[in-house]
């Protein structure tokens, strides 16, 4: 696809999780507890001075949910909303600020924290508190200068646990913990180039060692326009290498809208002319064998439908890998509690059969050539808001593509969350002081300041040994400071080793499939610490690291033990040698020149993983050499 | 001058839009007003186009120029219809940020009590109630004096006449001293006073405005007690609501939402709010009537509140000698002690003709002054036992017995009787906080 004809404008916004000591409004850790108690709240839209209400805010209080509340062991009043704030945390100002200059951004000189208004539930007093800490700056990627906006501090959400029908729980352990979010400007044309730049911006914040290490601690967002379309912001892409294919998908699926919103004008129909009533035909499909209907029928509910003149196709048009015009109409659905919807270009299927299709084209007046219509099988009051939903959003069909907040799913499509808020609703947080950005304080962030790439990577290759692909993949690695912790702590381990098993095996294990993500930094302290000692030998590093994405939380020692992985002496694996050259004499007599390769894999039966195969090659050799095999 | 001064006499004030002008960089914004207790005469505040407010030094070569003046705000008027048919509540606002609309603007946040918001925040009420809301004075409650009591009582009792119930909405430091002024100054009370309060501000989605609002509308129109009650959270979630009675409740938390809590007794009752249901959980003094209700609204200015601490000074009790104080209440330790060494200045200042009585800073349980010699010694200087009374209720009681009763044995007398339930003769084992099973 040629982007740059499309006028494709991608901008992104990246999420740091802090590993500061404490949270950024008060003295809680930031290392996750347990569940203590739990607490129920509401959440109110504010007035503002004209007695508006902001219309993300408002859809999110129609929808009438409560929240529950998870208050954990690193958890306090301020996080309940139940104390004001302390100041703002001192750490992780000089952190941001240090990323900042690393950033070439300018500074104001007085920090104000705001209230932003979020009324999703995610944070407990219905705004999250953020700072802007610089401005303006950019960083150089292949020698393109790409902008960056804003840097801004903000208190990490909670997280969501649960999402019931009016209840959504979450969880307080992550809410406080400090974020920097960087946003860079909209100067990113191409997808795989968005991927690029992430990465590189990622690898400045790694830099700092600073940042959480945990899976989530790195969230994307994804801001994407084309010209014609509109701006859609895509929350929550886990995985850099899912950015391209978020932004690809993205540009097709305004494509396609705009085809549809193209064809719709040639088929000469107007938004004025869409039926905006709602119809009930419980009777029609009251004996329907359609297990979904049937059930909602028995809890007392209807089958209501809209009569979309002139439609036919259009529902069923794919706008994503997988996912149908249609499917965008059912996210709009979804959000009053109903499962989804059924539409025509879909049907017959679910055990809706052909001649009940029929029927409800003739009980709505349409034609089944040229017409479409869209059933909702539920509690009357929620399929006729679903419904209600579903025509706003048809409407918009019209003119193009709605201004959007959409969530990312694994595969690289998004689904609709949200409608863009307003003008942002944001105001200052008074009950904490502004801060003074003073020479002093920006002196004293000069510790935190990321050492340059260069000098890092320089130093890997130089001191460590490190191969320049490895030290380069370390560098831009998550757990570069785990790297660099564990190579000052553990003498007896090359660090080429160290670098090796985090980068080359885990990258290994997870293409074949293992969940290395859940593996924890101390289970991997302990692991090398073991190998420090010489408990077990490299090469059963790959049998542990499996065993611990299956089971992350046991103990590294657990599983040798378990496993017998403990590591052989020298004595016991010459004796072992020693037999199986007394066993295999003839053989290895016969074949002189592929001795050692028989009693390798002779003795490796025995031995498996706990002994390092190049020791063993040595001893091998050795013992050739003394019964005059090899000269 | 301050910056802000300068830009006023250029005519650029708060709330207009400026470009400002700085070694090479250009910023655009809606000028706002500094918080900062800190001084700073040469700092700008900025909100800049994505909505953060930053801060800016401006010195000689800084250059500031007006782009556009604020927009005037106009209200958008609703047109709420009133059903008169409905029973009347009346909504005396007293002050405090219960009800408040935020400048997104400026970031100000100021005080809005307007009928039609309330319906909007709480549509649950509307077609339930006919809300007559009134505005009586602007005060943090820190600032309440007796006077504002003896306002707040006229205001109630007028309002009383043709309600349901009032409703008035008050900041929450001392909210309880006023319930309890209102419990004594309003005898014959025919319909239920209720105060309300909110400690989350109504500018913030998480606020318990809404939620008090509505608990304290349920009450009264449901309530079958015509008492002086503070209604407010009952726990920290947004599920019910406890009614305390106002001469038997305290304030308990500097913060929390459940911060009121009945000190020696049971709360009245609970309103479960999303059922609209009150349930009573207590016990009630005096029910709806049509009696005809009396106002006593005066109050004595001088009668004080002492707290007795380890290192006491009596010179402090020589002021309230010199300036003829009528009345003190101590709030002392344990059963109702002071040191022994100040018991002649108490003899002194009650022959004087003071009346002086003892509470105690325990708060639960209740005054025994028979127990050790320093109680019978105080008793035998004439000081009066408070029984469980909260040391803050026996304060305004002696203020409005000595302020409307002029034979002080006719005080005396009244001061030892139970008038409101702000004594409790009986004391369960449960009237007491359990830390391992609460929260």
């Amino acid at each position: 696809m040629d982007y740059k004809s499309l006028g494709l404008k991608v901008g992104l916004e990246i999420h740091f999780q802090l590993d500061t000591e404490k949270k950024l409004f008060c003295d809680c850790p930031t290392e996750f507890g347990r569940e203590k108690y739990r607490f129920i709240r509401e959440l109110h839209p504010s007035l503002s001075e004209l007695g508006e209400i902001d219309p993300a805010v408002e859809f999110e209080w129609k929808r009438g949910r409560k929240y529950e509340y998870i208050f954990a062991e690193n958890d306090c009043l301020v996080e309940a909303d139940e104390e004001p704030p302390k100041e703002l945390n001192r750490e992780a100002l000089l952190i941001s600020l240090a990323v900042a200059k690393a950033l070439n951004m300018k500074f104001p000189d007085e920090i104000y924290v705001m209230r932003k208004i979020v009324i999703d539930g995610s944070n407990v007093s219905g705004f999250q508190r953020t700072a802007l800490i610089a401005k303006d700056g950019y960083i150089e990627v292949n020698g393109k200068r790409i902008g960056i906006q804003t840097l801004c501090l903000e208190e990490d959400a909670a997280r969501k646990v649960e999402e019931r029908e009016n209840l959504v729980v979450y969880n307080l352990d992550r809410l406080g913990v400090p974020l920097i979010e960087i946003a860079t400007a909209p100067d990113i044309e191409d997808p795989r180039e968005a991927e690029i730049v992430a990465k590189r911006i990622g690898t400045l914040v790694l830099l700092t060692g600073k940042c959480k290490r945990v899976l989530g601690a790195i969230r994307q967002d994804v801001n994407v326009s084309i010209k014609g379309g509109a701006k859609t912001e895509i929350k929550g892409v886990q995985y850099l290498s899912l950015i391209p294919k978020v932004v690809e998908y993205e540009v097709l699926r305004q494509l396609r809208l705009l085809e549809i919103r193209d064809e719709l004008r040639k088929r000469g129909l107007k938004k004025e002319d869409l039926d905006g009533n709602i119809y009930d035909l419980t009777e029609i499909l009251k004996n329907t064998k359609s297990k979904i209907i049937k059930n909602s029928l028995e809890k007392g509910g209807k089958v209501l439908g809209i009569r979309l003149k002139g439609f036919k196709g259009l529902i069923g048009k794919e706008v994503q890998p997988g996912r149908r015009f249609g499917t965008e109409l059912s996210d709009y659905a979804k959000l009053y509690g109903v499962g989804g919807i059924f539409h025509s270009d879909e049907l017959p299927a679910y055990g809706i059969t052909q001649e009940e299709v029929k029927k409800v084209y003739e009980f709505l007046g349409l034609d089944e050539n040229k017409d479409a219509f869209i059933l909702v099988a539920d509690l009357e009051e929620k399929a006729r808001n679903a419904l209600r939903s579903v025509l706003n959003r048809i409407k918009i069909a019209f003119d193009g593509i709605p201004e959007e907040t959409r969530a990312a799913n694994p595969d690289g499509t998004t689904r609709f969350m949200r409608p863009r808020p307003g003008a942002s609703r944001m105001y200052p947080e008074t009950d904490i002081q502004p801060i003074r950005v003073t020479g002093e304080l920006l002196k004293e962030s000069e510790k935190y300041v990321p050492e340059p790439f260069e000098v890092k990577f320089e130093r890997f290759v130089k001191e460590y040994g490190l191969s320049k692909d490895l030290a380069k993949e370390m560098i831009e690695d998550i757990r570069l400071s785990l790297f660099e912790e564990l190579v000052k702590k553990y003498r007896n381990v090359e660090p080429k080793v160290i670098a090796s098993i985090l980068i080359n095996d885990l990258r290994y294990l997870r293409r074949e499939g293992y969940e290395v993500d859940r593996i924890s930094d101390g289970s991997l302290d302990e692991l090398i610490g073991l190998l420090d000692k010489g408990v077990i030998a490299k090469d059963s590093v790959n049998d542990i690291l499996i065993e611990l994405s299956e089971n992350p939380e046991k103990g590294v020692l657990e599983i040798v033990k378990e496993k017998n992985l403990f590591k052989l002496s020298r004595e016991e694996v010459y004796k072992i040698v020693l037999e199986v050259f007394e066993k295999f004499y003839d053989r290895i007599s016969e074949k002189r020149d592929k001795a050692i390769n028989i009693i390798m894999s002779e003795v490796k039966k025995v031995v498996g993983n706990r002994y390092g195969s190049r020791e063993l090659y040595n001893i091998i050799y050795e013992i050739l050499k003394e019964k005059g095999f090899i000269t | 001058m301050s910056i802000y001064d300068k830009l006023r006499e250029r005519g650029i004030e708060i709330g207009d839009r400026v470009r400002v002008l700085r070694d090479n960089e250009e910023i655009y914004g809606v000028l706002m007003p500094r918080y900062s207790i800190y001084e700073g005469e040469n700092l700008l505040v900025i909100k800049l186009d994505n909505g953060y407010n930053v801060g800016i030094e401006v010195d000689e070569n800084t250059k500031i120029d007006l782009v556009s003046k604020r927009e005037r705000i106009v209200f958008k008027e609703e047109k709420v219809l009133f059903d008169k048919s409905k029973p009347k509540v009346s909504v005396l606002s007293t002050g405090g940020t219960i009800a408040s609309r935020v400048d997104y603007k400026t970031g100000a946040v100021y005080p809005s009590l307007r009928t039609e918001d309330l319906i909007k925040m709480i549509p649950e009420i509307e077609g339930l109630v006919y809300l007559d809301a009134k505005q009586i004075m602007s005060k943090f409650s820190e600032d309440m004096k007796k006077s504002d009591w003896s306002l707040i009582a006229r205001e109630v009792y007028r309002s009383m006449k043709d309600s349901y119930g009032v409703i008035v909405l008050h900041g929450t430091d001392t909210m309880s001293d006023s319930a309890s002024a209102l419990a004594f100054s309003i005898r014959n009370k025919s319909v239920p006073i209720i105060f309300v309060g909110s400690q989350r501000s109504s500018d913030r989605p998480s606020t318990d405005s809404y939620f008090n609002i509505k608990a304290s509308i349920i009450t009264a129109l449901k309530a079958p007690f015509a008492e002086s009650v503070v209604v407010m959270h009952g726990e920290t979630s947004d599920s019910y609501a406890l009614v305390h009675r106002g001469v038997k409740v305290r304030k308990m938390h500097t913060s929390r939402r459940d911060a009121f809590q009945t000190i020696n007794d049971y709360p009245i009752a609970k309103v479960l709010v999303d059922r609209m249901e009150l349930e009573i959980i207590g016990r009630i003094i005096r029910y709806r009537s049509n009696e005809e209700p009396v106002l006593m609204d005066k109050f004595e200015e001088k009668v004080a509140l002492v707290k007795f601490y380890p290192g006491f000074d009596e010179g402090i009790l020589d002021y309230f000698l010199e300036k003829k104080y009528k009345g003190i209440v101590i709030e002392g330790t344990g059963l109702g002690h002071v040191s022994n060494d100040l018991i002649p200045k108490i003899k002194e200042l009650i022959d004087s003709g003071t009346i002086v009585t003892m509470t105690s800073q325990c708060l639960f349980g209740r005054i025994d002054m028979k127990v050790y010699s320093t109680g019978r010694l105080l008793l035998k200087a004439g000081v009066l036992p408070s029984e469980d009374m909260l040391p803050e209720t026996a304060y305004v009681k002696l203020s409005w017995l000595l302020g409307n009763f002029k034979d002080l044995e006719e005080v005396k007398r009244l001061y030892l009787e139970n008038l409101e339930g702000e004594i409790n003769e009986r004391l369960s084992l449960d009237m007491y906080p359990k830390w391992i099973t609460n929260h």
